[in-house]
């Protein structure tokens, strides 16, 4: 199976941050391509440090409910964000920063896991990975 | 002609996918891939990756809640 998978991360939220990179690894390990268009609140989460700083969708409860929801998923064995973030580069999944949040949010490459990151780029690059994309998602 | 091991147990969607493909990344092409876990939608979801990613799907069997993947690369 080819294809790719192009998914736009919106969102900074910690519980649609870890959907958005579930589904781009699960897409490479079927074999397809994938790329994570980060935006708006996502792209926060590629500042350093900020990874797993994002707060839940729901009953966030200034944190209780983030603190809740971590525990149980530990208790589960589920993985860190940055495990699948690691797994996503090391599988050749490319990450994309969307330079307008950057100026708009006075964040500088400085600021941002550089190391990670394709491309700094606009919704043209986005559309063109888009449309041969056979998924794509907007978190 | 290589025999990697790759033990999964315990660990939840996506990990066993995601490292049965790293595996097979690093396997020449002959080698045997062998992937022991515990996840149960990952016993049918390995055999998926396998057929999608064109490799051959050798065996699949389960003992006490662990199942064990062999695939060839």
């Amino acid at each position: 199976m080819a294809g790719k998978a192009t998914i736009i991360v919106h969102s900074g939220d910690m519980d649609k941050v870890y959907s958005a990179f579930i589904v781009a690894n699960g897409a490479l390990a079927m074999g397809m391509e994938a790329s994570l268009f980060f935006t708006f609140w996502g792209l926060q989460r590629l500042k350093k440090g900020q990874l797993e700083k994002g707060p839940l969708s729901k009953m966030n409860i200034l944190g209780l409910g983030k603190w809740m929801v971590k525990r149980r998923m530990n208790k589960a064995g589920a993985t860190s964000l940055e495990r699948l973030l690691q797994d996503f580069h090391e599988l050749g999944g490319k990450i994309l920063a969307c330079d307008m949040t950057m100026q708009i949010m006075g964040i500088e490459k400085e600021d941002l896991r550089d190391d990670l990151i394709s491309d700094y780029c606009a919704v043209g690059t986005y559309i063109d990975e888009a449309k041969d994309s056979t998924i794509t998602l907007f978190i | 002609m290589a025999e990697i091991k790759v033990d999964c147990t315990g660990e939840t969607c996506p990990v066993p996918l995601v490292e049965t493909r790293k595996a097979l990344r690093k396997a020449k092409e002959g080698d045997i891939v062998e992937v022991i876990g515990t996840h149960p939608a990952s016993k049918k979801e390995i055999p998926m990756a396998v057929k999608a990613l064109g490799l051959e799907l050798i065996d699949v069997r389960e003992e006490g809640g662990v199942w064990k993947i062999t695939i060839r690369r």
